[in-house]
Formats: C-alpha cells, sequence, structure tokens
C-alpha cells in the first residue's frame, strides 16, 4: 500500500481512499477519482510538481500534497503499466484474480 | 437517426413552430462537454450575459434562433461534474433546474450534453439530472471524433437504460441537431416520464458504479487516447522546451498586443477624433456643441481606443484556450504561483492585464476557487496596463535626460519606464501574498486541473467570443464612463459666470468646481510634489488613467499630440524631479479606472471590494509618492 504521490512516470495504481476533506473528495470522486479506479502517473509538469494522471481516459494534474492524501495499492497485472482503457485492464485483474 | 454514421448537416425547418406550453429549456453538461459552442449554435447571435442575483456565477440566455424555435428561451447552466452543492455554480444550477432561483422561470425541459470522448465519467451528471423527472434530452457531443478514433455508443440502448430520448451530434461541424426542434416539438403533448431507479444525488461512488454499469450495458467503447496529444505534450510539456516555449508565448501575447494593437489603436482613436471634427458643424456652437464633443465624445472615445487593443488580446487568449493549451500553460506557471499562494490558474489574468485590468478580471472566471479568484481580481489592477504608458512616456519626456549607457544598448529612459512595471509587478505579487496570507487565506479547495485533448479553435467560436467581449466593453464605456465624463465636464464648467455683455460663459479653471476642489486637495498632495493642477489631474484621471494627459494638456493650454514640448517645457515650470517621479510611482500603484471597478463590482457582486481595493491602492500610491520625493529632493537637492 502507498500512496498517489509515490507512483513514479508510466506506474499505475489501484485507488484505495481519498484521506481528503468531504468537500474536495466528492469533487475528485465526480472527476473519477473513485475506490478500484486505475490511475497511471502520466508526467510531471517541467518544474517537477505538479503530476499528471489518467483516469478514466482523462488528464488530471494534481500538486504533490493532494496526491500524498490519495492511497492506492499496486495493480495485480503487469501490463496495467501504459493503459489507455482502463476499462479493459480492470476486467483483466478481476479476470486474473 | 443511426449510430453508424454522422448525420447530415442541420437544415431549419420551415414550417412554423407549433404553440405549446413549453417555453423555457436549459441546457447543462459537464466541463470541456462542448456546451458553450452547442449554446452558440442553438441560439446564435442572440444571447444576453448576466449574472445570477447575489452570486458571482455568469447567467447566459438566449432565444433558440439556430434551430427555428425563436419562441423557446435556453439558459445555458456553468459546467458542473455533479449536482452536489460543493461549489457555487452546482447550487446555482440546482436552483435554476427547480426554479427556485429569483428572476429565472421554471424549466420546461432540459438539454443535457456530454462528451461522447469521455461518456463513462460524463455520464455521472446524467443521474442526477434525469432524477429530476424534467423531459430531457440527452445529446452526446463530438460523436464524430469518437467513431472516427474508434469508439462506439448504442444510443437506442442508452436511451432505453436512462428513460431518456438520445442524439448523437457534432455542436463544432452542427451536425445531428435537428433532434433538438423535433425533441421540443413532441413536448408540447408529452407524457409523464416513467420513473428510473438512480441513484441518490450526491453519492459520488454510487453515481460512479451507475454509470459504469450504463455504459457497459450499451456496449460503450471511448476511443483510444489520442497519441497525438501525448506527443504535443512531449514537447510542449518537455522539462526543457515547455518552459522555453512558454516563454514565447508569453512575449508574444506581449508583441502582439505592443506592436500590433498600437498602432490598431491609434487609427482608430484617430477615427474617433475625425468622427467628432465631422459632427462639429452639425451641432450648435455654445454649450451643448462643448457638453457632447468636449465631454462626452472626447471621455468615451478616450476609452474606446482600447477596444482594437482588447479585442486583439482576447483572440489571442481564445486561440490559447480552444487549443487546449491554456491549462498546460497554468500547468508549467503553477510552480512559481503558489509560492505567493495563487495557483497556475492566475497567471493567465495577470498576463492579460498588462494590456488591460478589464479582460484580465473577466479571464479570473477560469479560476473556481473563490478566495484565489478574488485575490487575483484584487491585484490584477496593479499590472502596468497600456493605459498607464501615456503617463509614463509624458513624464518620462519630459523630465529624464536621454543618456544611454552600455555604448547605447541601454538608455536611462528605459531603465525608467522598465522599473515602473517592475514596480506594478513586485506591487500584485506582495499584494496576492498578503491577501492570501490573511483575509483571503484558503486550504480548502486542491489545485485540480483538467488537460483536455488539443484541438484546431474554430473560426466560428473565436467570433463569437470576440463579440461577447466587444459587448461587455461597449456597455460599459456608453454607461459607467459616460455617465463620469459627464459629471467631470459640468464640474469644470460651473458655476457660470455672468459677463458683462448679459451672457453667461463657463467660469475660469481654478475658480470652477473641479478647480476648487484641485485647490481643497492640494495640502493633501502638497507633500508629494504636486500642485493644485495636477491634482485636477488626479481627480479626472480616476474616471481613467490617459485622461491625465489630455487633462494637463488643457490646464496647459497645450495640445497632448501636437505641442507635447510645450506641456514638457510647461510641466517643467510647475513641477521638480522628485515630483515627477512621485507622480510616476503615484500613477504605478493608484487604482484610477471607473471602469475597472466597475468590473471589479460586477464580478465580486459588491461594492465593497472595489472600495477596498480603491482605499488600499490609493494609500500605496501616496505613501510611495511621499517616499520618492523625498528620496529625490534629498539626493538632488
Amino acid at each position: 500500500m502507498s500512496v498517489l504521490s509515490e507512483l513514479k512516470i508510466g506506474e499505475s495504481g489501484v485507488l484505495m481512499a481519498l484521506d481528503l476533506p468531504e468537500s474536495v473528495q466528492n469533487h475528485l470522486m465526480h472527476m473519477g477519482f473513485v475506490p478500484d479506479a486505475l490511475v497511471t502517473a502520466v508526467r510531471r509538469a517541467p518544474a517537477g510538481d505538479p503530476t499528471v494522471y489518467l483516469i478514466d481516459g482523462m488528464e488530471i494534474a494534481l500538486r504533490h500534497e493532494t496526491a500524498e492524501a490519495i492511497r492506492v495499492r499496486a495493480p495485480e497485472v503487469e501490463s496495467a503499466h501504459i493503459v489507455p482503457q482502463d476499462e479493459e485492464a480492470q476486467e483483466l485483474t478481476e479476470a486474473v484474480r | 437517426m443511426s449510430a453508424c454514421c454522422t448525420p447530415p448537416p442541420f437544415t431549419p425547418p420551415t414550417a412554423p413552430p407549433p404553440a405549446g406550453a413549453l417555453k423555457t429549456v436549459v441546457l447543462i453538461g459537464p466541463p470541456n462537454s462542448g456546451k458553450s459552442t452547442l449554446f452558440n449554435r442553438l441560439t446564435g447571435l442572440r444571447q444576453k450575459v448576466a449574472n445570477y442575483p447575489g452570486v458571482t456565477v455568469e447567467q447566459r440566455m438566449g432565444l433558440m434562433a439556430g434551430v427555428g424555435r425563436e419562441d423557446l428561451t435556453l439558459i445555458d447552466l456553468p459546467g458542473i461534474y455533479s449536482l452536489s452543492p460543493y461549489s457555487e455554480d452546482a447550487r446555482v444550477s440546482i436552483d435554476v433546474l427547480r426554479g427556485a432561483m429569483p428572476g429565472t422561470p421554471k424549466p420546461d425541459a432540459v438539454l443535457l450534453v456530454m462528451d461522447s470522448l469521455h461518456l463513462k465519467r460524463q455520464l455521472m451528471l446524467a443521474a442526477p439530472v434525469l432524477a429530476l423527472g424534467l423531459p430531457t434530452l440527452v445529446l452526446l457531443n463530438m460523436s464524430d471524433l469518437m467513431e472516427s478514433r474508434g469508439g462506439h455508443i448504442d444510443p437506442l440502448k442508452l436511451a432505453r437504460e436512462l428513460g431518456a430520448p438520445v442524439a448523437l451530434i457534432s455542436a463544432v461541424r452542427g451536425t445531428g441537431l435537428d433532434a433538438v426542434p423535433l425533441f421540443l416539438h413532441q413536448q408540447t403533448n408529452r407524457e409523464a416520464a416513467k420513473p428510473l431507479a438512480l441513484p441518490v444525488v450526491g453519492n459520488a461512488a454510487s453515481a460512479h458504479s451507475w454509470a459504469a454499469q450504463v455504459s457497459k450495458n450499451t456496449g460503450y467503447r471511448a476511443p483510444l487516447s489520442v497519441e497525438g496529444t501525448r506527443k504535443i505534450d512531449n514537447i510542449l510539456l518537455h522539462r526543457i522546451w515547455g518552459p522555453l516555449l512558454f516563454l514565447v508565448v508569453v512575449v508574444g501575447v506581449f508583441e502582439v498586443v505592443f506592436s500590433i494593437g498600437q498602432p490598431l489603436s491609434d487609427g482608430f482613436g484617430d477615427v474617433l477624433a475625425r468622427i467628432g471634427g465631422l459632427a462639429r458643424p452639425l451641432l450648435p456652437a455654445g454649450w451643448i456643441q462643448s457638453l457632447i464633443l468636449d465631454g462626452a465624445w472626447k471621455g468615451v472615445s478616450s476609452v474606446l481606443v482600447f477596444l482594437p487593443q482588447i479585442l486583439l488580446l482576447f483572440l489571442f487568449i481564445g486561440i490559447l484556450e480552444d487549443s487546449g493549451y491554456l491549462s498546460r500553460a497554468a500547468l508549467i506557471a503553477d510552480r512559481v504561483m503558489r509560492t505567493i499562494g495563487l495557483n497556475g490558474k492566475a497567471f493567465i489574468p495577470l498576463l492579460s492585464a498588462y494590456a488591460c485590468a478589464i479582460p484580465a478580471i473577466m479571464a479570473t472566471r477560469t479560476i473556481e476557487n473563490k478566495r484565489d479568484r478574488f485575490a487575483t481580481i484584487l491585484v490584477t489592477p496593479f499590472m502596468t496596463c497600456s493605459a498607464r504608458l501615456p503617463v509614463y512616456m509624458l513624464l518620462i519626456a519630459a523630465f529624464i535626460p536621454n543618456i544611454v549607457y552600455l555604448h547605447g544598448f541601454l538608455g536611462l529612459r528605459t531603465i525608467v519606464m522598465l522599473s515602473l512595471y517592475l514596480a506594478g509587478f513586485v506591487g500584485a505579487m506582495t499584494t496576492a501574498w498578503l491577501l492570501k496570507s490573511s483575509i483571503l487565506k484558503s486550504s480548502e479547495t486542491p489545485f485540480i486541473l483538467e488537460l483536455p485533448q488539443y484541438r484546431m479553435p474554430t473560426v466560428r467560436s473565436l467570433a463569437l467570443r470576440l463579440m461577447d467581449r466587444a459587448r461587455v466593453f461597449l456597455r460599459q464605456a456608453g454607461t459607467v464612463i459616460l455617465c463620469v465624463t459627464l459629471a467631470l465636464w459640468v464640474l469644470a464648467h460651473v458655476p457660470v459666470v455672468h459677463t458683462p455683455g448679459g451672457t453667461i460663459s463657463a467660469p475660469e479653471l481654478a475658480d470652477s468646481a473641479i478647480g476648487r476642489l484641485g485647490h481643497f486637495i492640494e495640502p493633501a498632495i502638497a507633500p508629494l510634489g504636486f500642485n493644485w493642477k495636477i491634482g485636477i489631474g488626479l481627480i479626472s484621471s480616476v474616471l481613467a488613467r490617459e485622461v491625465m494627459v489630455s487633462t494637463m494638456g488643457t490646464l496647459y493650454g497645450a495640445d497632448p499630440e501636437t505641442q507635447s514640448m510645450h506641456l514638457q517645457t510647461a510641466l517643467h515650470h510647475d513641477m521638480t524631479l522628485g515630483g515627477a517621479l512621485a507622480l510616476m510611482i503615484f500613477f504605478a500603484f493608484a487604482m484610477q479606472c471607473t471602469s475597472t471597478m466597475a468590473v471589479v463590482r460586477r464580478e465580486t457582486n459588491s461594492w465593497k471590494w472595489p472600495a477596498v481595493q480603491f482605499l488600499y491602492m490609493l494609500a500605496l500610491a501616496w505613501g510611495a509618492a511621499l517616499v520618492v520625493n523625498h528620496v529625490v529632493m534629498a539626493i538632488f537637492g
């Protein structure tokens, strides 16, 4: 178990929980940050922060302080590294389980 | 309509629309769903922009002339992700949908637009909207892009899942829109919609699993993430090239506004002056002519001249925004902006403020956090806008000797000019930092930035954007500025003087109401090195900074354009170097612009903020001018 900000570029994680105030949690959840969603770190901004994450086919940038409060676990499948369609990856994850 | 191919372009129906109980339709959709483009398509150019009462959310309304239904009003709701009342935008949307917004009619039907490229996430808004029970048409936008990129959706299955009609459209290309009048026509004699099992409003997790289930049941296949965007970002967000290109863009905005915009504005100013000249013989000589031409027309045109520059700036920003680059710029600027307590989204408004604070303040609407937005609005007038330039140029030419250093590469005049720019920038940054660490402190809303895919901006949406901004600007010039100009003219012409011949005439400037006002404030400005004439200039330049130059011109009996040598010499007799430098620093910090104050009031919906801003900037300007005057006097004696 780790937090989102620890993901290296190209790495993916499965979202577990958001340790954030409820209003922020709600906002992020409506942008796709829900439990069991697959998140991939795509790139860092030139200054090293914020980081761009791929979730639900959308690229969303979060600052380190926000990503730090989002708990993730490692996905069980290796193929989850570059994932254009997270839905497929999720199904695959479930199938393997 | 078939699901396999893109529908044909829309042709408005020729038959007259049927009369019905239908009057008001609302358009709702998540951000980046192409909602604004669709709104423009459906309403054509007949739109009305205002603020909802008591909040800073923009209300856009228009008649649905674009689909031949001029009898229907379309209300464009703000782009939102959910109906949970976490933001002001969402609260306004809920109130409008429930008919609880004062002054806005209860909607009879809903158009729900969603980006079909990201349907799974966008569907989360569908559940709470459909749960309201209003007749709803679901529009899947950018269907052409989805299909060309290998995506798929079965609209009939989706319609069955949602219990609402679904149409595939492309707002950019205007295809599939005939579904809208068809739907509206059917609503004239509709039956009550059957209730559906929809997730509870505001529960993000259940809304998400519902949306995932629906998109699965309808055979939705998201298009492959576009490699093009990824490749462009590899360059534009590159560790080295990214910031460099970012700088090129920033300098480019400057260059365009100054090198192309300035001659355009000058030319437009000449045209406006010529119109005034042509009208002069048509008006009876005397006070009416003076009031209309020297008062109203001169004042209004002194502000209108900035229109070309403002439109150019908006064109530039519009291209950046529509293409998707603006989000990347915000991402790059975030690291710097956070050191003063703001975030990357505040960068673009501050950049635009170098041209004019008015469009810059309007551009702060992209900042979701209200406190961040207010802080940005409050510091924007510190940035050196183009209206300060005429004043700086006059004073520098009059008081700063033309000495060059480094073999002609750097002149003393350039150094003074750059220092004034720097002073404004430092003023803005310090004030932002002060605000963000005191009254506007916030940690609640984090920086969450969506990076949309790159697209080609369309001429149509850029043109509509420019027209919208021109309209706002012209309305401002036609109301607030006109009133202040007339008031200033009257103050310069009363009390009237009775001549021995029995006629009446305007008083000497020193005896006029405004002249007396100048004498009245003289004790307050004397320590800064200003006399009563400068005082009149300061009072009249509350209208707009550049008015200072024309006022000084009138006061010293010289035309600022043709006889600037005279004006410069005249200023020399009245002012020391200390006073002149103090006057420049005063202009760098003071809030002398009624249009900006009016826009701040409009955007913050209260007179409190412009009042605080005016007094704070005045105090800062006064203090800085006092220090500069005394330091310069001590050095140069």
